[in-house]
């Protein structure tokens, strides 16, 4: 497998330095994007997003929980990450990869730092708050896993209703409206190889790149960021790619109904 | 079996909770290869159920003490996602629940997979359950075979499960939710429509003779539905084939 890498990653290098990709796209472009929100019925909230052939979906539950004694009047929220095995010949059973850890950090971190759920409001009493889960399932992996799971979580997130809470307990199927959310935050992912950078990389791509940069934005705001792999970014990619994050934030945006 | 709350009459004038005659099964669909990186794969949407397999293989079996030298090795797990119920939050990872269905719907399959072909490697099939509705399991095998077809796995036959149930002391079809939870038995069945064996078989409640024969009656004519059903998917992949994969959740 790791002659394969080197071949395709001398084949990739030599696209890359003219400013091409092995899929025709230009450096800048993603590949086509898929959003469907509110599709289940059992969760909160939901949605399935597709980007080429990466696959995923996002269920949000609500649960009543204990709240952490650091924050003892604010609602939890916590987000996990399942690459399934059905997903990838590269996944295996077992307890959570690295992988799939960091991927989860990533898309909560966006969500978390840009506070674009109120959890203030999911105060019930000291003992009791709402918690808030937001499963993303792997569903098919090619590349770029990041951008597809933040983009399916705020789908879900946007879909999300409040349950209803009496004496402390949640009364399945009845909600009171809509999870306020107050914008939108989505996430760039980039690879870089040599001193070329180039959005959305498939997954070959991401086997030849040298490194990923990952920015998640609300608008105007940088709100999260991740490097990945062993290359480096400059200070000038980084504000490049800023800039360029802002302004595709606008377009996956439009893709998320309100 | 085992609800909480106070038991709803199951039954009404030969009627069921959702407005189902006793024969009735749930509106089924199932769409085959939707996903990109599985070698097969199946999607199906049974009543408020929506069921999602993949299969991988026949491809080297690892770790090497579980190969066969004689045949491939059938590998199963069935996973429910922790939003799939309508109460609580689920957790990740397999229970003692998930582990026994992915052991008898491993055994239904090694019955038909014919194995012998590819010795040393394994078949491999994920199911995971996006939403649940009772009659999981049952989504499960449905799905699970039409996804082992379509990675073209040679079988000596196309399974399907369906499950009955004793509600109000009448034995009827394809189980819903709630009559999951309240009814008096439940009975899931995996046929092979070719031979009339039985591949997977599970019961609880209490049945007299009769009541299990009906019940394998029932089974049985609904398990005819669901071949077709299964068929119909396999034929559009050819019929109708697409460009893009990717699941579209009805």
């Amino acid at each position: 497998m790791e002659s394969m890498n080197e071949i395709k990653r001398d084949t990739l290098g030599a696209l890359i330095s003219q400013g091409k990709r092995g899929d025709g796209r230009g450096m800048l472009d993603y590949r086509k994007i898929n959003v469907q929100g509110g599709i289940l019925q059992n969760p909160e909230g939901s949605a399935i997003v597709s980007i080429g052939k990466s696959q995923v979906m996002a269920g949000i539950k609500f649960d009543i929980a204990k709240p952490f004694p650091d924050r003892p009047k604010e609602g939890v929220l916590s987000t996990s990450a399942d690459l399934l095995p059905l997903a990838s010949h590269l996944f295996e059973t077992g307890p959570p990869s690295d992988e799939a850890i960091e991927l989860a950090r990533v898309v909560d971190r966006g969500i978390r730092s840009a506070n674009i759920i109120d959890l203030s409001s999911f105060y019930i009493d000291d003992e009791k708050v709402l918690a808030v889960y937001i499963d993303l399932f792997i569903l098919d992996h090619d590349g770029n896993l990041i951008d597809t799971a933040a983009l399916a979580a705020m789908g879900a997130l946007l879909s999300a209703r409040m349950p209803k809470v009496e004496e402390g307990k949640i009364i399945r199927g009845e909600f009171t409206g809509k999870v306020p959310i107050k914008e939108k935050v989505v996430t760039c992912t980039f690879g870089k190889l040599g001193d070329k950078a180039f959005l959305d990389p498939s997954l070959d791509e991401e086997k030849g790149m040298d490194c990923r940069l990952t920015l998640a934005t609300t608008p105007g705001h940088l709100c999260a960021a991740q490097k990945g792999g062993w290359g480096a970014v400059s200070e000038k990619d980084l504000m490049e790619l800023f800039d360029i994050s802002l302004e595709k934030g606008k377009e996956l945006r439009a893709l998320l109904n309100d | 079996m085992g609800g909480q709350g106070e038991k709803p009459a199951l039954l009404v004038g030969g009627r069921r909770v959702d407005g189902r005659g006793v024969e009735d099964v749930r509106p089924l669909k199932i769409v085959a290869r939707v996903l990109n990186d599985a070698e097969g794969s199946a999607y199906v949407e049974w009543g408020k159920n929506k069921v999602l397999a993949g299969v991988y293989g026949p491809r080297e079996c690892i770790p090497r003490h579980d190969q066969s030298l004689y045949r491939a090795v059938v590998k199963c797990r069935y996973n429910m996602a922790p939003f799939s119920g309508a109460e609580e939050h689920g957790r990740s990872g397999p229970n003692r629940r998930s582990k026994e269905i992915s052991k008898v719907i491993k055994e239904a399959f090694e019955n038909v997979i014919i194995s012998e072909n590819f010795p040393k490697t394994e078949i491999s099939i994920f199911v995971e359950v996006l939403q649940s509705d009772g009659g999981t399991r049952c989504a499960a095998v449905t799905a699970a075979a039409v996804a082992l077809a379509d990675a073209g796995i040679p079988m000596k036959d196309l399974i399907g499960a369906v499950a009955v149930c004793k509600i109000d002391g009448q034995m009827a079809v394809d189980p819903g939710k709630e009559e999951d939870n309240f009814g008096e038995s439940d009975m899931p069945i995996a046929f092979s429509p070719r031979t009339g064996d039985v591949l997977l078989f599970q019961m609880d409640g209490l049945l007299t003779r009769e009541e299990l024969a009906r019940g394998l009656e029932l089974a049985r004519k609904a398990s005819m539905k669901i071949r077709e059903a299964q068929m119909e998917a396999i034929r559009k992949v050819y019929d109708e084939p697409k460009e893009d994969r990717f699941l579209l959740i009805g």
